[in-house]
């Protein structure tokens, strides 16, 4: 990783964090909870991550790590989209019964 | 398939996964797009894992596979069956499953790359690790808090403090070392043990009442550990996700204080309710005025406008279906029913909103705290189900008070109020509340879903 490389790294993710603030700043206190599990969510890409590190030769104890790695993100990502989704099928403007 | 396709699938696949996360993200502005959005994000996670199965390293399937499959099992549970009364509770387990995973991932990398590391990265992923760490057991604690396993109360030793701001000077002395000597496994163990003893010590001084805060920092470290492994592993989608994570916690946090009036140094090291609920101790009970479910139910029918203010105890009572039962009686009646929902009432950002839209209550009745205040002056009843501290006239009125200067829902400006609660507790700033005493206040004291049932039947049976 050299100079060059970090600066542009530095730049995506001031980009991003700018990026995320105006939108994130867009959304209604309303769905402030459901935000939360939503990034949570989405936050759990470190999945990515953590699939390479169990799926490559590496080794025992790197093996184990990603795996651990890989269960704990599994755990985010599936519950986290899915709890997501139970939350806001439940807002409506026009309550039922 | 050749080397270089494979990279190019990986690649692209992670491309479009950062494109589908913003789309997804933008769509939560509304309610209307919000559940779409998160459709288009979970599409982009697919597309990233499954585009991440052909990085070049992967050779072998059977770790990979068993994590999915053991993370599915405890995930599909954690979405589809835990109640939204426990939301922050889940909340911040999940905060700890993404601190453990970024922590993880880091320590994997470290024993991988050892000496070889530049300095660059030995910096990145010891602080990966660091914030990992301390979102981990420091969200277990906070899940400990939430759920009852430790006590809500501060708990605090004295110097603890002094203790945390010399752990955290010492971390950040060996992340410094680190960066000296890239390869050295004493350090960074040192960095890891650290990190896992200040996860507990910075939460566990901080009372119940403060878990909003805490839970969106908490967020915000998870997000900035994600980041850092992007940087370690020149993984952009990891930067762009850990960043509007990052963001986001930082962003709700910030909300979080200022509707508390306080800082974040106040929040965190403060450990508020401590020392007040001593001083409240000396002081004087406030003289209330008790009606009986009959009594509330009159006052009810006769109103023209009812305002609810819900709380924490609304959660904990799990009140909100009858609350709704309530309101629709009140609707049916013709009485005009709004809903106030104060910004840290409840656990986490947004808590009473869910918990209403659960009971089917339109989020068109829901209004904010800037929104809602100036019409209490004109309502003819308020009900405040199981909240305190966010309609305590003291934060307006008496700068002496530990709330003074939060900004809070003027329930005491109605013509009526009732107050739904269990006996007279003290709130979490652990002051007594003078809405209590008011002329215009009545106490009506019981569990909040049994009380509100009994008054909605009181309510149908003068009908007739």
């Amino acid at each position: 990783m050299d100079f060059d490389h970090v600066l542009f790294a530095l730049y995506i993710f001031m980009l991003a964090a700018f990026l995320g603030v105006q939108v994130i700043a867009k959304v209604p206190q309303l769905l402030h909870t459901p935000l939360m599990a939503f990034t949570n969510a989405i936050s759990g890409v470190s999945l990515v991550a953590s699939l390479v590190i169990a799926g490559a030769e590496r080794g025992l104890v790197s093996s184990i790590l990603g795996t651990i790695a890989v269960f704990a993100a599994t755990v985010n990502v599936v519950g986290g989209f899915l709890i997501t989704d139970r939350m806001l099928k439940m807002f409506r403007k026009k309550g039922g019964s | 398939m050749s080397p270089e396709l494979h990279n190019l699938i990986y690649r692209s696949a992670l491309l479009i996964a950062s494109f589908l996360f913003l789309v997804g993200l933008r769509g939560l502005s509304r309610p209307e797009t919000a559940r779409r959005g998160t459709h288009y994000a979970a599409v982009g996670m697919l597309i990233g894992v499954l585009g991440t199965l052909f990085h070049h390293d992967i050779v072998q399937y059977q770790w990979i596979l068993g994590g999915v499959v053991l993370g599915t099992v405890v995930g599909v549970p954690m979405g589809l069956w835990i109640p939204m009364t426990k939301m922050p509770e889940r909340i911040a387990l999940s905060h700890a499953f993404g601190g453990l995973a970024v922590a993880t991932v880091g320590v994997a990398e470290f024993l991988h790359e050892g000496a070889a590391m530049s300095r660059i990265a030995a910096g990145a992923v010891s602080f990966e690790v660091l914030m990992g760490a301390i979102t981990f057991t420091g969200s277990l604690v906070a899940f400990g808090k939430l759920q009852g396993f430790i006590t809500g109360k501060p708990l605090t030793f004295p110097g603890n403090n002094a203790l945390n701001f010399i752990l955290i000077g010492v971390a950040f002395v060996a992340l410094g070392l680190l960066v000296r000597t890239p390869g050295d496994i004493t350090i960074f163990l040192v960095i890891c043990g650290l990190a896992l003893v200040l996860g507990l010590l910075l939460v566990l001084p901080i009372g119940g009442a403060d878990m909003p805060v805490v839970i969106c920092l908490l967020n915000a470290y998870a997000g900035l550990a994600a980041s850092a492994s992007g940087f370690v592993l020149d993984n952009d989608v990891l930067i762009i996700c850990g960043a509007l994570d990052g963001g986001s916690g930082i962003l709700l946090a910030l909300i979080m204080s200022k509707a508390m009036n306080r800082s974040f140094g106040n929040v965190l090291f403060g450990a508020f309710g401590a020392v007040d609920a001593t001083a409240a101790a000396g002081g004087s009970a406030v003289a209330v005025r008790e009606a009986s479910v009959e009594d509330a139910a009159e006052l009810l029918k006769i109103a023209g406008s009812v305002i609810f203010v819900p709380g924490y105890g609304m959660a904990v009572g799990q009140a909100q279906h009858a609350v709704r039962d309530l309101a629709n009686l009140l609707t049916a009646n013709g009485t005009r029913v709004k809903y106030a929902i104060h910004p840290v009432a409840g656990r986490m950002p947004g808590h009473m909103n869910v918990l209403l839209a659960e009971a089917n209550v339109p989020y068109d009745q829901l209004y904010e705290l800037e929104a809602i205040n100036d019409e209490f002056p004109q309502t003819d009843v308020v009900v405040v189900v199981g909240a305190n501290d966010v309609v305590h006239p003291a934060a307006r009125t008496t700068p002496s008070s530990p709330i003074y200067g939060m900004p809070i829902l003027n329930a005491d400006a109605a013509k009526a109020v009732l107050v739904l609660k269990r006996g007279m507790s003290v709130g979490f700033a652990g002051i007594e509340n003078e809405l209590f005493g008011l002329p215009q206040t009545q106490m009506v004291f019981g569990d909040a879903k049994a009380t509100l049932t009994k008054m909605a039947a009181a309510f149908k049976g003068g009908h007739g």
